[in-house]
């Protein structure tokens, strides 16, 4: 890559991100429970080689298997002494499968606590938690940081304020999940669109946008309240629909060929970064790639 | 009576402090705990997860209402042990095996203990043998499930079938519940009973509790 993340983005380019880790990690056996993230001590050729899986299928931004890599979440497997081990190791992963050919991307997502007054957590432990994740991440090479499936304006703005803090230059997405609800978009915390645009630009991210959520379609919709409220570009990561069980087999109803379908209407909405969330596999990442990029490659 | 209506309101707007207080007053007008809890605290929380229901107001205001409630059951609970208020049944609950999300399972657990059940609350990532375990212990006639990932959703069906295997089915009660579930799920799995949220799972259970004793 010889231009930065951001310089390309603001240029007007389309860049297509990777699809679901947790659906990969999963297909490799680790098992509903367990750490995903202790894979990056234990298994990184797994990671790797997703890595490769979605380089291959066109993504040009890759994300660390770092979701619930901050010390607050980790803490949960009793692993939160070594957080700055494990998000360098993911980072490692990643560029090692993806060189210089892909932006690497270091996912930070909830840590887990409800913050006070609400709840039990001090914001300022999240934001020590989240100080260390990104730093271990920024330490170790990544090319942007990603926020993300953040319910709470409050936590996701201190990870945003956390990375910028160690880094002013590195760009920052910022992604919050909302659900439909009958009166408009809100994450279950109670956060509409236009208040988690205002709040995320004002932390200081440099790209805004949803990930996970209801799939596809009320993405669309969500892409064009996020474009109303901002001039920031955005960044969009839909799950391949909403998660349903056949048996005990987890199962996405979205194909490739609607998520493509759907990614143009992003695009065509001010959409700069399209990638997958849960359920999403190299297959739908291949069609994205396609569909935005057809001449490319 | 005025400070009943006081209670619910301040419940509602989560202001724990003032709820403890005026809990403390209702009793000094020689109030029954039950009549604090059914027509104060109780009315307070339906409000609230009416609320919720219809999107009105969200999980914060949830949280802090339910912390509201717990201080105003704090100020009661010496009384209920006074007033021998006999628990209406012992409910086991927990998040299932796998997942670590709790809040929901929480609010369904104060609600109850509110409706005037016995809870044991088995917190988070709880093996199916620990589920029918506690039940057995402690004689509990309903074993509450709730998950927020699809993934962990299948252990609820093994709660299901090794209750059977133990010939328990009918004994002890199940219901199911959690953002992914449905009805549909939970008769798929054979569940006694799926609860949408905090308010329905009280009604719910009432009528579990209610079918055992036949």
């Amino acid at each position: 890559m010889n231009r930065s993340f951001l310089d390309r983005i603001v240029a007007g380019e389309i860049l297509v991100a990777d699809g679901a880790m947790g659906t990969q990690l999963m297909e490799r056996g680790l098992p509903a429970g367990a750490c995903p993230e202790e894979w990056n001590l234990s298994r990184p050729r797994d990671l790797e080689e997703i890595a490769r899986l979605y380089l291959e299928a066109g993504a040009q931004v890759i994300q660390t298997n770092t979701f619930g890599g901050s010390p607050l979440k980790l803490a949960k497997y009793d692993l939160d002494s070594r957080c700055e081990e494990i998000n360098r190791a993911a980072v490692a992963a990643v560029r090692a499968a993806v060189g210089k050919d892909a932006f690497v991307s270091g996912s930070c997502g909830p840590t887990g606590c409800t913050l006070k007054p609400y709840g039990d957590t001090e914001p300022a432990a999240v934001a020590d938690g989240f100080a260390r994740q990104s730093g271990a991440l920024i330490e170790a090479g990544v090319d942007v940081i990603c926020v993300e499936t953040m319910t709470d304006l409050v936590e996701a703005t201190l990870a945003v304020k956390a990375a910028k803090a160690i880094s002013r230059d590195l760009p920052v997405m910022a992604t919050m999940t909302f659900d439909r609800t009958p009166r408009g978009f809100f994450t279950i915390m109670g956060v509409d669109i236009p208040s988690a645009v205002a709040g995320l630009a004002a932390a200081g991210a440099d790209l805004v946008g949803s990930n996970c959520g209801n799939g596809s379609g009320n993405m669309v919709l969500i892409a064009r309240e996020l474009r109303a409220g901002t001039d920031l570009p955005l960044v969009i990561q839909a799950n391949a629909g909403l998660p349903e069980l056949q048996g005990d087999r987890v199962v996405y109803g979205e194909s490739p060929e609607f998520m493509a379908e759907k990614a143009r209407q992003l695009v065509a909405s001010g959409v700069s970064v399209v990638g997958g969330c849960c359920g999403t596999t190299p297959a739908h990442i291949a069609a994205l790639r396609q569909a935005l990029q057809p001449a490319r490659q | 009576m005025e400070i009943l209506q006081q209670i619910a309101r301040e419940l509602e707007r989560g202001e724990d402090g003032k709820v403890g207080e005026l809990t403390r007053l209702a009793v000094a007008d020689g109030l029954s705990a039950k009549q604090i809890l059914d027509d104060g605290l109780i009315a307070g929380m339906n409000v609230v997860g009416e609320k919720f229901r219809v999107h009105e107001i969200f999980l914060p205001d949830v949280l802090l209402a339910a912390r509201a409630m717990y201080s105003g059951m704090d100020v009661i609970k010496p009384l209920m042990l006074e007033e021998d208020v006999p628990a209406i049944g012992k409910a086991v609950i927990g998040t299932v095996q796998g997942d670590l999300h709790d809040i929901g399972k929480n609010l369904v657990g104060i609600m109850l203990k509110g409706a005037g059940f016995e809870v044991i609350d088995l917190g988070n990532d709880v093996a199916p043998e620990a589920f029918i375990a506690a039940a057995r212990e402690n004689d509990a006639q309903v074993i509450g499930m709730s998950a927020l990932l699809t993934t962990t959703m299948p252990v609820m069906r093994k709660v299901v079938s090794m209750l059977r295997e133990a010939g328990l089915n009918g004994k002890i009660k199940t219901i199911v519940g959690g953002a992914p579930l449905s009805a549909d799920f939970a008769a798929e799995i054979g569940a006694d009973a799926y609860a949408y949220d905090g308010v329905n799972a009280v009604d719910r259970v009432k009528e579990l509790v209610a079918g055992s004793h036949d």
